[in-house]
């Protein structure tokens, strides 16, 4: 008694296929709708009505460009062994390995690692509850190292809320949520001391410089990358101090630029990275810090919780975890994953107003807020992993994607991935009788590693829980699944559930949606966006391109705001996107603040026009979170 | 010319950083918060790497005072074109109590040491805000001093400086050596690009004690307790202007 669904291919078990008709329906229209809109637009409008708001090179190019006539374009290039993109866990993880492998086998290897923050450390954002794992593994003395896991987990609570309720669930051994053995860390600092153990072993850090582009060698393998050109006004001119990039040649280049990478995008077209694995799926987490009265406050606990203020088909949660380092600092945020289909919906204002819930308050109260950030993170798991390995290069990290969904850790998956790319690409540099077909370093073996390591069991066992969220019982439905097949079959079960399509594809029309009334913040528990958003530290040169690159300058007006009552005004939680009418008087414009950005990547994912393509700025800009 | 310039650079927390008072009230939070040259220290530094161009001068040499971390600051004037560093070591309580009038007597004393013909400094620090160093420093080595300078010319044996003052622009002229004060219009610094930043790992940064040079860095000011500025009270709106009367009157203001 077993079917195969015919649009969304998938074997489905007879009582499931009733939750899946909904969703194959959804996917339809979907479809349906991705291929209506841009032809209608392109058309009618022409650019000279539109305000100019893009000037980057990447979408006007320079060598096209009158202002750019006679400007010195060459760039000063360096070689290395290894170049990695990217200092967060996976980066620096991959850099310690490779050093450590080479002190061993008394090699020379050049590793040296580009990171677009102005220090290692300053755009990390995460929970976070780090498993020890990975770390054990890379670094074992870790502890007489001073590594800052101080807060090993000692409670652990999950509940459902309601308005007014919380209904605890228990947490049984075995469920993914089960923390024991865990820390809870401040993800910022952590990265901070794996940049320190990284120098201390060699690695040359570059922190304050971007990876701006790829470079590639004659037969089409990844010859390195070159950082980003400084000294570009916000009219895409040259200034005085324009200063060209540099190049960095490698034999291989990781790509661990974390979550929706902007050279990960670029090179999954280059080399078709996607074609056999499902599209990646995101959520937006966004996470403060707050000192808490003394009184409330219990170093190790764990809470997190399901439910209110999001509806069942919207998938999210809360974290608020008790920090142990010296004053009383919790961690708390709220995620909300980005196939969410109310255009009106502000992942920033459920945050805000979920601190008001009451068992939630009631640890606020008498605090005071410290920090403020957000990022968006990986759901796809294991159906969205994409191919990992091309000529000259490897994804690694959770810029393809190892997060480890219903445990939200990928932490530990990320570093394990750095350390298999570093393992075998250590293997294949010192290899002496290596005949490599192309120029820049193919490794195979490294998707072979990662097959056979326990990030891929991990994976694979927890597959299916993220897709049970897409029936009719959304949160509850996928809660069930959990419950039954997860714990009883621990991911055996022999199928493999499908994602619901591309995040930007699940917005529905701004008319057929109710708009949500926020409550007011009350600057007290919670806050506005833009207060909330100077506490990021963010800033950027602001005589610079906007970063935030549209394609089309007039889709925004057209597209998102016509049908779509402009949805980037609200996903955005820095407050990057404006409507403001026209000078004019009549009609809107977008208006882009990119100075406020704080790199979420999340107007990337969820623009519903996909018109929107992040690009890296001058380095350096960017968040200046501690410890976060 | 033969002349070498001595620039101060100091490291401070980035001004876009919001700051946060620590909870035992004596001082601000620095641990991990985000830091970088002080803006106007960066525009000393270019002034003294254009004049290095020009031929004016011969050799740039950068001085930070602090704790390890203030050699990553170094690094960023000797990537912008400075020739060598000097970091003279102070760290811990010594540190927190650094203030305007021993960091000029150490730049008083590096200045007789390493035969400096010019100082330039930023005007003043975005930390405290004490537009003092620079004139301190020109008093203890009874140089003339060209403070909140926009614009700085060499003639021959003198130095003209245009400074922005409160009534407008006043334009002096000196006699070398002298110490200069950088203010926002001198220029625009120039990136410290990475080809730069891997070239300043090969440059010197000489190692000093305070001791060496004969500076006590010992402090006669005692910090008594800092706190955040008040919170910004909501405003009241009235109808009229007896309302309005009425209400200063009740707050005692009038």
């Amino acid at each position: 008694m077993v079917l195969s669904c015919s649009v969304c291919d998938v074997i489905v078990l007879p009582f499931i296929c009733i939750f899946k008709a909904r969703r194959c329906i959804r996917a339809l229209k979907a479809v349906r709708a991705e291929h209506v809109a841009p032809q209608v637009y392109s058309t009618r409008w022409s650019s000279s009505t539109v305000p100019r708001i893009t000037t980057h090179y990447t979408v006007y190019p320079r060598d096209k460009d009158p202002r750019w006539e006679g400007m010195e374009m060459e760039r000063f290039a360096d070689e290395a062994d290894v170049v990695i993109v990217g200092g967060g866990p996976a980066g620096l993880s991959a850099a310690i390995r490779l050093k450590q492998l080479a002190n061993q086998h008394e090699k020379e290897l050049r590793v040296c690692v580009v990171e677009k923050a102005s220090q290692i450390g300053a755009h990390t954002l995460s929970g976070a509850c780090l498993e020890p794992t990975a770390l054990n593994e890379l670094i074992p003395d870790w502890k007489e190292r001073g590594a800052p896991l101080n807060t090993p987990v000692t409670e652990d609570k999950f509940a459902i809320l309601t308005e007014k309720y919380r209904i605890p669930v228990p947490i049984l051994p075995g469920l993914p949520m089960n923390n024991h053995g865990n820390y809870l860390v401040r993800l910022g600092h952590f990265v901070r001391w794996l940049g320190e153990q990284a120098e201390e072993l060699g690695v040359e850090l570059y922190p304050g410089y971007a990876a701006a582009e790829v470079l590639f060698h004659e037969d089409g393998s990844v010859k390195g990358i070159a950082t980003n050109d400084v000294g570009i006004g916000k009219d895409g001119s040259p200034k005085d101090v324009f200063e060209r990039g540099m190049e960095l040649h490698a034999k291989v280049t990781l790509f661990g630029e974390g979550c929706h990478g902007h050279l990960a995008k670029q090179l999954y077209k280059q080399f078709n990275l996607r074609e056999n694995c499902e599209p990646q799926t995101y959520a937006i987490g966004l996470k403060e810090l707050w000192v808490i009265d003394e009184k409330k406050w219990r170093p190790g606990r764990t809470e997190h919780s399901v439910g209110w203020p999001l509806n069942r088909n919207t998938y999210g949660g809360s974290f608020l975890y008790h920090l142990n380092e010296g004053e009383p600092l919790v961690a708390l945020g709220f995620v909300v994953g980005l196939d969410y289909t109310n255009p009106y919906l502000s992942p920033f204002r459920e945050f805000q107003r979920w601190k008001h819930h009451p068992s939630i308050m009631s640890t606020l109260e008498g605090g005071n807020r410290i920090a403020y950030g957000a990022r968006a993170l990986n759901e796809g798991g294991f159906q969205s992993i994409p191919k990992l390995t091309f000529p000259g290069g490897m994804l690694i990290g959770c810029s393809p994607g190892f997060m480890n969904v219903p445990k939200i850790k990928g932490t530990h998956t990320a570093m394990k991935s750095g350390m298999l790319a570093a393992e075998t690409a250590f293997s294949k540099i010192t290899d002496e009788n290596l005949q490599s077909e192309t120029a820049g370093l193919y490794i195979p073996e490294y998707k072979e590693a990662l097959e056979k390591s326990w990030i891929w069991k991990e994976l694979y066992a927890v597959r299916n829980i993220r897709p049970s969220f897409h029936n009719y019982f959304g949160l509850y439905g996928g809660m069930l699944y959990t419950g039954i097949f997860y714990w009883f079959l621990r991911g055996k079960e022999p199928w493999t559930l499908k994602h619901n399509g591309l995040d930007s594809a699940q917005l529905k029309p701004a008319k057929d949606c109710a708009p949500i009334e926020y409550p007011k913040p009350d600057g007290k528990i919670s806050f506005d966006l833009l207060s909330s958003v100077a506490l990021s530290g963010t800033n950027h040169e602001h005589d610079q391109p906007p970063h935030l690159t549209l394609k089309d300058d007039s889709v925004p007006v057209a597209q998102n705001l016509a049908i779509y009552d402009g949805p980037e005004q609200r996903f955005c939680p820095a407050g990057v996107y404006e409507y403001v009418p026209l000078e004019t008087g009549d009609g809107m414009r977008l208006q882009i603040n990119a100075q406020n950005c704080v790199h979420c990547k999340t107007c990337d994912i969820k623009d519903p026009s996909q018109n929107i393509n992040w690009v890296v700025p001058e380095g350096s800009g960017g968040p200046a979170y501690n410890g976060m | 010319m033969s002349a070498r310039v001595l620039v101060g650079v100091k490291r401070v927390i980035d001004y876009a950083v919001k700051i946060r008072v620590k909870p035992d009230r004596t001082g601000v939070v620095t641990d991990g918060v985000k830091h970088s040259m002080n803006p106007f220290c960066e525009i000393a530094v270019e002034e003294a790497v254009k004049l290095k161009e020009k031929k004016l001068v011969k050799e740039v040499v950068a001085v930070s005072c602090g704790p390890q971390q203030v050699q990553e600051t170094i690094r960023t004037a000797l990537a912008m074109g400075a020739d060598r560093g000097i970091h003279v070591e102070v760290s811990g309580k010594d540190y927190e109590t650094l203030g305007p009038l021993q960091v000029s007597k150490i730049l008083a004393a590096l200045a007789k040491k390493e035969q400096a013909d010019l100082i330039i400094l930023g005007k003043q620090a975005i930390d405290d805000d004490c537009n003092q160093t620079g004139q301190m420093t020109a008093a203890l080595l009874d140089w003339p001093q060209g403070t909140f300078a926009s614009e700085v010319n060499i003639e021959a044996d003198k130095l003209k400086v245009v400074r922005e003052i409160d009534g407008g622009l006043e334009t002096i002229k000196i006699n070398l050596p002298a110490v200069v004060t950088a203010d926002l219009r001198l220029n625009t610094p120039r990136y410290a690009t990475l080809p730069n930043i891997m070239k300043a790992k090969k440059k010197k940064i000489a190692n000093v004690k305070p001791a060496d040079l004969g500076v006590d860095v010992s402090s006669r000011l005692e910090v008594l307790k800092v706190d955040e500025p008040p919170q910004r009270q909501a405003g009241v709106k009235v109808e009229t202007v007896h309302d309005l009367v009425g209400k200063l009157k009740e707050a005692g203001r009038i």
